[in-house]
């Protein structure tokens, strides 16, 4: 099974996570800050710490840690709030 | 959203929820047990599908207590629970359960100490490794740095090094000695010590090296970790000599912060445990304050796996209307007693804070550096946290503190040359919303309300 990260094929083991099958495949950040627009990636990977955010199929402020990763998803690092397009 | 009831709602399915589950299901009750993960367990037995238990501790246990029969729903993450006029609603992800009692057993996450470089990626809360490890089979680097305070650092480092990672050395704080200090209650715990000197001849075969008085102060990176400053500490854990070394991961946790949303939202009375978390206070039979709640495992203390069985089963036994346990409460009794040792062994000393630098980030979420703490204290006169949070942000972002929290107290407590109390704590712990919701999910609750 494999999902696509910003156009990369990505194959994950069956009830992995978004988060650690980007790990696995040698990733640590995926998202930039909102302020300091610095890399982060999995800090708690319990769902408590909301780090590891990540764009899945469009939807973005999704946690890494905790978003099961599905055949064929579709997931886009995610830049400060992922709002962008939203801003007049 | 769909709705259903129970006699007794047993809110997360760690060792303390299940062993409640399990005990009130067998004393006749009719149970729900409701977690937010796919599987039940919790962190503490987090596995995946066809696990055979390999490296994992009390798994005989849980394949015991997934034996009976019980009405678990995974996927039910709880963002609040309101009290109604015959019991409570519970409101989660996947539907609303209604419950004439409930028990909360919803455990603790990894504690944390800000220090220069703890943003960057591959720095990974020791919770967060072992949770990668144990539910995802992967392992968070090739040259891995354990770092903290606590017992829970060797099973971490333990289980790293079985799974191939090459572990540059458990860093630990404190010091084991500590126990020497507690011989009673270690005496009575025996089994204890056989765990972590199992952990610890892990870790010798694989050449791991344990350092007692040292942590890691500061990591260094451009976009991911590639090095540490790992320092000797004073007894007040302040910084004596210092040396650099590579690696590319870092697991690093200060002990545990309890999840104490529900019991908040709930109105339950708390106080500050000996290891210095907020804790939701139970009496003997497990009870909260607020009639019709009961408290089981980190919740009400944190005390490891086993004392969570203990205070689960019992939580579950008095919630059921069965017969107190004396075995039970007496196992209770030691198992408390070694926590208490452990808490006193293993305690953060506040010599932490001089690790700090200006710009240090002590709020992941809202990017609030100390130095922007520090003006809230000494150009606002802020006195306590829950100010310093409406002034600087720390605790204002998406985990709303649970980071943070503790470290902002301490800071706020200590520029004011006091102790840091259970109400800094509870200014930044209180939570109405414990779970991401969709707007549109509430817009349906509403609808279904009119």
């Amino acid at each position: 099974m494999s999902f696509s990260f910003a156009g990369k094929e990505i194959v994950f083991g069956a009830g992995q996570s978004v988060g650690a099958a980007l790990i696995a495949a040698g990733y640590r950040s995926w998202r930039t800050t909102r302020h300091d627009g610095a890399p982060r990636g999995v800090f708690c990977g319990i769902g408590v710490c909301f780090d590891c955010l990540v764009v899945v199929n469009g939807r973005p402020n999704q946690r890494a840690c905790l978003t099961e990763a599905r055949d064929g998803d579709e997931i886009e690092p995610q830049e400060g709030t992922g709002h962008a397009h939203l801003a007049c | 959203m769909p709705t259903s009831r129970a006699d007794i709602a047993i809110l997360g399915a760690g060792p303390a929820g299940l062993a409640a589950a399990v005990a009130a299901h067998r004393a006749g009750a009719r149970v729900t047990l409701l977690d937010g993960a796919a599987r039940v367990g919790g962190q503490y037995w987090r596995h995946r599908d066809g696990d055979n238990g390999a490296g994992h501790h009390l798994w005989s246990t849980l394949h015991r207590l997934r034996e009976t029969p019980l009405d678990f729903r995974p996927g039910h993450a709880i963002w609040h629970v309101e009290r109604t006029d015959d019991g409570f609603t519970i409101h989660t992800a996947a539907g609303e359960v209604l419950s004439r009692t409930v028990i909360v057993a919803t455990g603790a996450y990894d504690r944390q100490l800000p220090f220069p470089g703890w943003t960057l990626p591959g720095v990974f809360t020791a919770g967060g490794a072992q949770a990668l490890l144990k539910g995802h089979g992967v392992v968070v680097g090739e040259r891995v740095v354990v770092t903290g305070t606590g017992p829970f650092l060797l099973p971490v480092a333990a289980g790293l090094a079985e799974a191939g990672a090459r572990v540059l050395g458990v860093f630990e704080a404190g010091s084991p000695l500590g126990f020497a200090r507690h011989p009673a209650a270690v005496a009575r715990n025996l089994g204890k010590l056989t765990e972590g000197a199992a952990y610890l001849k892990t870790l010798r075969r694989h050449r791991v090296p344990f350092r007692p008085r040292r942590t890691v102060v500061a990591a260094h990176g451009d976009d991911r970790v590639r090095a540490v400053t790992v320092a000797t500490l004073d007894d007040t854990w302040r910084v004596v000599a210092e040396q650099r070394i590579e690696c590319d991961a870092v697991a690093v946790g200060y002990g545990f912060t309890p999840q104490l949303e529900i019991p908040l939202q709930l109105g339950c009375d708390t106080h500050l445990d000996v290891d210095g978390s907020l804790v939701a206070t139970a009496d003997d039979r497990q009870r909260a304050s607020v009639p019709g709640v009961y408290l089981a495992g980190e919740v009400c203390g944190v005390g490891g796996a086993q004392l969570s069985l203990v205070e689960g089963e019992l939580a579950g036994r008095h919630a059921a209307g069965a017969a107190l346990d004396k075995r039970l409460v007496r196992r209770r009794t030691t198992l408390r007693a070694f926590a208490v040792a452990m808490h006193r062994t293993y305690p953060v000393r506040p010599g932490w804070q001089s690790w700090l630098a200006d710009d240090t980030l002590v709020c992941r979420c809202e990017e609030v550096p100390v130095r922007e703490i520090q003006r809230s204290i000494v150009d606002f006169g802020a006195t306590e946290p829950r100010t310093v949070k409406l002034l600087a942000r720390p605790g204002m972002g998406l985990c709303q503190g649970r980071v943070c929290g503790y470290a902002t107290a301490c800071l706020v407590a200590s520029a004011g040359t006091r102790s840091v109390t259970a109400g800094d704590l509870l200014g930044l712990s209180a939570r109405p919303i414990a779970a991401p919701i969709t707007l549109g999910a509430l817009a349906e609750q509403q609808v279904e309300e009119a």
